[in-house]
């Protein structure tokens, strides 16, 4: 199971996703932002970090990158891709979610180990979980509140597309406390928390996050 | 040589918490009587040539397209004398 990592110039967590990656059992494959070709990966994992410095927007220059041009267009033919943190930013300006992440609202950068319990568990990304499971993994973003108008809202809410909701506190002033959405057939998932910073007891608050890629691992196999 | 500006500003219905920021700065400030302070941002592009039809509807794009975000964000394009 070949899974692709985007770097981008400012890509923080491409290292610690391919290692996630390689743990769960899959093949990491590095993707450039600046090269088109997806080197025939099954899913995609969009990294955590400050693509572009976070110009303009968080997100909003990367999606014009040639990568991305080729991911947008395979996302839509049911190519799985995971977003995290900035990846998630990329993949709402890109369109392949709804909503935005905007400036935190108590406007701190926040980095803290973070609860969330796990809502939509037969996702691409998310069926290693059970529905209702408590995670704790670490969360670190300043512009990670995420808003849409409430008519988005109900419909996330309505067809069961929040795949996360932070529990304890809202770190960030997302609206409905949500920490994750996905597209209807759950092959395209936001994650504002990095799963892919808690896969070994030895640097992570836990390995709760490795079963996000575990999950990509299992529907990979099950579609083939 | 024309020159355009795009005015982007967060709709009125997202929170913008670096408004409310500077509005707080305003009252330490002692300036008082504020009742709301919004954070956009402004563009100056400088065109060529004339701001032609073709040359506004690509400039119109870009402002949707790039330098506004219209799930959370509203533009504004003039041409300046």
């Amino acid at each position: 199971m070949k899974i692709g990592v985007v770097t981008f110039p400012g890509s923080l967590d491409d290292r610690d996703a391919a290692r996630a990656v390689r743990l769960a059992g899959g093949e990491s494959v590095s993707l450039w932002h600046g090269d088109d070709d997806l080197k025939g990966v099954d899913a995609v994992v969009l990294p955590g970090g400050f693509s572009y410095g976070d110009y303009l927007r968080c997100g909003a220059i990367a999606k014009f990158a040639p990568v991305m041009t080729s991911i947008i267009a395979r996302a839509g033919e049911g190519l799985p891709v995971l977003g995290i943190c900035n990846g998630f930013q990329i993949l709402c300006e890109s369109h392949l979610l709804p909503g935005a992440l905007t400036r935190n609202d108590h406007l701190h950068f926040i980095c803290r180990d973070q609860r969330v319990r796990m809502e939509r568990t037969d996702t691409t990304w998310t069926n290693a979980y059970a529905e209702g499971e408590e995670i704790v993994i670490p969360l670190k973003n300043g512009e990670g509140g995420y808003v849409a108008d409430d008519a988005t809202l109900d419909r996330l809410e309505g067809e069961g597309l929040v795949i996360a909701r932070y529990l304890d506190v809202n770190p960030n002033g997302s609206l409905r406390d949500i920490a994750g959405i996905s597209n209807p057939s759950g092959t395209i998932v936001g994650l504002m928390p990095h799963p892919e910073h808690a896969v070994e007891s030895l640097t992570g608050p836990s390995t709760d996050g490795l079963g996000f890629f575990v999950s990509a691992v299992n529907a990979l196999v099950g579609s083939r | 040589m024309a020159r355009v500006v795009v005015d982007v500003m967060l709709k009125p219905e997202i929170l913008d918490p670096q408004g409310r920021a500077v509005m707080g700065a305003f009252a330490r400030l002692d300036v008082h009587g504020v009742a709301d302070v919004r954070q956009g941002k402004r563009f100056e592009i400088t065109l060529d040539g004339d701001a032609t039809d073709a040359a506004l509807a690509d400039l119109h794009r870009m402002a949707e397209e790039l330098l506004s975000n219209p799930v959370i964000e509203s533009y504004t394009l003039r041409v300046e004398d």
